[in-house]
């Protein structure tokens, strides 16, 4: 009896909430790595450049909502994913909680603009887009205000690239990342796992 | 007078996991009345795990399509799994076994009068606030066990409790589950691979196979009639050994040596490793034995090359070198990876492709080896593992002992002289048992050094030629 | 990784020891005073409170300079791309490098920004290694009536962390050991690293969806409500921790605007 899912109920199952937190989990500890295999060479590249990267850690967000496909999952891992990072030692404190969450709730945005109804490639890259453009938006406000760093220079192209970056990165990666992971057999319990041939 | 109602009790029972296309578990027809102890065996397959979680009510309705029906008594069931790290929630020992009667709303007041009592029923010896990380296997999973009982369950599920244990480990677990049955009524449904020690907590063994039940009734009985059968499939019975496979000629010469071996993982005091002697030779399977902890695994990657020792050295012998003058742990990887094959424990953790036969062609192709070389490479250890049928096959979607044949085949790809194996037998049923045993005693003939990180003491009298033995800070 | 280890301890320093929501809230009404201003005064000053408190909370100044640490390497970035982009070069010109001209007003924007982000990081870091997970879930269930499924699911996963960063250590390994390595190539190196973030994906959704089902096995899954093993209490303490932080942050940006250097994030 195998039926292609198109409505979930809304409540989370503990399986969602549960894997939702270990994805996020997972990539607090994949930012970690990152951070200890890059940052002195990555570092020293000046911004915008560095923002050709930035995608990576926009991937909870696109990745939790294509997964559990319920209202609130991008946001729920992104924020997780900063917790993480930050208790495991992140360079811009509690702020990556406030990003985390403007992040998560972009990305949120375009699975809500498609009711949680639609997951397709399309939709993924717009949710990388948005999730890049808050985080952008964000850091430009933050911490690369305009009365210090040049607007034309160096603040629009470091927006332009972290939304391509993530568009690319999150949002392609993440839909290529579901599909392979539903692949390997561990979504059987989620709708994105189903849509694989039966093994 | 009433007839007694069955505690558990499944007619014509099947189900198949969403995703799957065979059925997980198909034709079981089984009653189970209150106060039984019983065993349930089959070959790896069988679907034992799945039938665990259709009694303790988690075969949820959309993860699957189920046949028949299954009943339970009310009163509560406690089911613990075989793996601790993902079975226990909380960060501290108390808390954690505090989780189950939290969930069920249980009082403020009532909770840890409950969880010391759960506790003292298992034996736990550590104070409430212990972390759980800092518990052995072992002592995790009698933790696991006392969350299980405090909320007094009337039906107890144990799916291999001690698959994932050494020795030490699984003898607690044991003594554990013997104190709890010994002073209370609770039914006991056990799935257990070392069907010899288990036999003591049981009086009824239930084979599970293709179509269902296979055979019921008393350990005796069953065994006397179904034993060599069971053997066959796979079910580890109790009085039928496997022959050892020793080597037929001597020891070739040396390989690879590693002198005053000391190890620290940096940022740690410990040292994992504290001067230890191995030696390696060609047509000879070794074996490493000891306790948790005594650093096995850790002399494994040292001699794999794939750590750096803190003191001493590992040296290949200029036969093995073939070529390079450094230290194994300075060769580029596909430089190693010719040389000296390592197998994980885990096999999940070597997988980088998303096909079989992608993973065999990644270490011919990496080495050098050109296209034709590598196709035939691939042909013949798909034949020679029977994987031929899964060659398009998802690495991952793999049972356990297709994955293990995989990872051991991915290191042959690249014909190293030496094969350092941690853990190789590692909830393995007793077919792909000696399957193993089999592959790994003709590559010893054939010349390889064949090192084995293993607790598995079957494994060392099957196979092993010579055995090194890690006690604590030094070996003998 | 160590530091999710020290997480476990509890303290008894009077600052540590109070509500972990407490903490929070002060943490936060803190870094928002400080993000609210560019000017360097602020900045310096916020730093000075915290380094005060830091007795307060048990924790030695050298544990505490070594977790700020990596917050240089992010000044340091911040100060290189002040050279190349900045909006303004105002004021006497100290040197030149190359075609980029270094001005006093340069510098004064260098060190508001670069001790903004210290100011930052400082008071997460004072509170991350006083605080307990458990006792954090704790305190947002009963405190601020966050829901609890995902408040335990969140520290169920949390458990799982040195986990997975030894699997991470164990996946790098057997990349080699398959001869497959990256060498001095980037590409290849960033090819590996997607590699093994896949692979502990696939281990650490294996092992999510297990642990949920164990936790459904213990009833975790009802919607009766649940009940607490432990209590969380937010006492007149703690509250005064909160008040106290507020009336710092609005104490800070009062001197700011006072001297006239207050400057806006937000013109």
């Amino acid at each position: 009896m195998a039926t292609a899912e198109t409505q979930t109920s809304g409540r989370w199952r503990t399986v969602d909430i549960v894997v939702a937190s270990v994805v996020g989990v997972a990539f607090g500890v994949v930012f970690w790595a990152w951070t200890l295999l890059w940052s002195g060479p990555a570092d020293a590249i000046p911004l915008p450049g560095r923002a050709f990267m930035y995608g990576m850690w926009l991937v909870p967000a696109v990745l939790g909502g294509l997964i559990i496909r319920k209202p609130g999952a991008a946001t729920y891992t992104e924020t997780v994913a900063a917790v993480v990072a930050i208790a495991l030692g992140s360079v811009w404190g509690w702020s990556i909680f406030f990003q985390g969450v403007i992040e998560g709730l972009g990305a949120e945005l375009a699975f809500a603009i498609f009711a949680y109804r639609r997951f397709s490639v399309g939709v993924a890259l717009l949710a990388g887009t948005l999730a890049g453009l808050a985080a952008a938006i964000f850091d430009i406000v933050a911490w690369y205000p305009a009365s210090a760093y040049d607007t034309a220079t160096m603040r629009l192209p470091y927006v332009a690239i972290t939304a391509v970056s993530s568009a690319v990165i999150a949002g392609l990666g993440g839909y290529a990342l579901t599909r392979a992971l539903a692949q390997t057999g561990v979504l059987d319990r989620f709708p994105s796992g189903r849509e694989r041939v039966p093994v | 007078m009433a007839a007694r109602v069955a505690h558990v009790e499944l007619r014509g029972f099947g189900w198949r996991h969403a995703g799957r296309a065979a059925w997980a578990v198909r034709g079981v027809d089984l009653r189970i009345e209150r106060g039984e102890r019983v065993l349930l065996l089959g070959p790896s397959g069988a679907g034992k795990s799945t039938l665990l979680a259709a009694l303790a009510g988690l075969l949820a309705e959309d993860s699957g399509e189920q046949e028949g029906t299954v009943t339970a008594v009310p009163g509560g069931v406690g089911i613990v799994f075989q793996d601790p790290e993902t079975q226990l929630v909380m960060a501290r020992a108390g808390d954690d076994v505090a989780f189950g009667l939290e969930n069920r709303g249980v009082p403020f007041e009532e909770i840890w009068p409950t969880v010391d009592a759960a506790l003292a029923a298992v034996g736990f010896t550590y104070p409430r606030d212990h972390p759980t990380s800092a518990l052995s296997g072992g002592e995790q999973q009698r933790l696991a066990l006392a969350g299980a009982l405090a909320t007094r369950p009337s039906l107890l599920l144990l799916d291999e409790p001690t698959a994932n244990l050494d020795p030490h480990g699984a003898a607690l677990v044991r003594s554990a589950i013997g104190r709890v049955l010994a002073d209370r009524d609770t039914t006991l449904v056990l799935v257990e691979h070392r069907v010899a020690e288990a036999l003591g907590l049981v009086d009824r063994v239930v084979v599970l196979g293709d179509g269902g039940v296979v055979a019921d009734g008393a350990p005796d009985a069953v065994f006397a009639e179904h034993g060599a059968a069971l053997a066959e499939q796979g079910v580890w019975v109790p009085g039928h050994p496997v022959t050892p496979r020793r080597a037929g000629s001597p020891a070739g010469p040396e390989l690879l040596r590693g002198e005053g071996l000391w190890f620290r993982h940096p940022g740690i005091d410990r040292f994992a490793l504290t001067d230890v002697d191995c030696l390696v030779r060609a047509a000879e399977a070794l074996a490493v034995v000891g306790p948790n902890g005594s650093g096995k695994s850790t002399l494994a990657l040292l001699l794999g090359g794939l750590l750096v020792p803190t003191r001493g050295a590992v040296m290949p012998t200029v036969d093995l070198a073939a070529g390079l003058t450094r230290p194994p742990h300075r060769w580029r990887a596909a430089a190693l990876a010719s040389r000296i094959g390592s197998v994980f424990q885990d096999p999940e953790h070597q997988f980088v492709s998303t096909r079989v036969v992608d993973e065999l062609a990644l270490g011919p192709r990496r080495v050098g080896r050109t296209a034709g070389e590598t196709a035939s490479i691939v042909d013949d250890l798909l034949a020679r593992l029977r994987l031929s049928h899964l060659a398009h096959a998802n690495p991952y979607t793999l049972s356990g002992g297709e994955q293990r044949r995989l990872s051991v085949a991915t290191a042959l790809a690249t014909a190293p002289r030496v094969l350092i194996l941690d853990e190789p037998t590692f909830g393995q049923d007793r077919r792909t048992w000696i399957e193993l045993v089999d592959l790994l005693a003709k590559l010893r003939d054939d010349g390889c050094g064949v090192v084995a990180v293993t607790h598995d003491s079957d494994f060392v009298q099957a196979l092993a030629d010579r055995t090194l033995w890690m006690i604590g800070a030094s070996n003998e | 990784m160590s530091s999710v280890a020290t997480l476990m301890r509890r303290s008894d320093a009077p600052l540590a020891r109070r509500n972990p929501v407490a903490k929070l809230a002060a943490g936060l009404v803190f870094t928002f005073a400080v993000l609210a201003t560019l000017d360097p005064l602020t900045p310096a000053l916020a730093i000075v409170i915290v380094l005060a408190a830091v007795p307060l909370f048990g924790v030695g100044y050298r544990e505490l300079a070594r977790r700020a640490a990596p917050v240089l390497l992010g000044a340091t970035g911040v100060i290189v791309s002040l050279l190349f982009f900045a909006a303004e070069r105002t004021g006497a010109v100290l040197f030149t490098l190359g075609p980029f001209a270094v001005t006093t007003g340069m510098v004064y924007t260098a060190l508001g920004l670069s001790l903004r982000l210290f100011a930052v990081a400082l008071p997460a870091i004072l509170i991350f290694t006083t605080t307990d997970p458990t006792d954090l879930a704790d305190a947002l269930i009963q405190n601020v009536k966050a829901p609890p499924r995902f408040a335990i699911g969140a520290l169920a996963a949390l458990r799982l962390v040195p986990l997975l960063g030894a699997q991470w250590r164990l996946l790098t390994l057997a990349r080699r050991a398959r001869g497959v390595d990256a060498g001095a190539n980037p590409i290849a190196a960033l090819r590996n690293f997607a590699s093994a973030t896949f692979a502990l994906l696939v281990g650490a959704i294996r092992r999510g969806t297990r642990l949920a089902m164990a936790m459904d096995a213990r009833g975790f899954d009802s919607s009766e409500p649940r009940t607490s093993a432990r209590r969380q209490r937010f006492g007149p303490a703690d509250l005064a921790l909160v008040v106290a932080s507020i009336a710092l942050s609005a104490a800070l940006l009062a001197t700011t605007v006072a001297l006239g250097t207050f400057d806006p994030l937000l013109a």
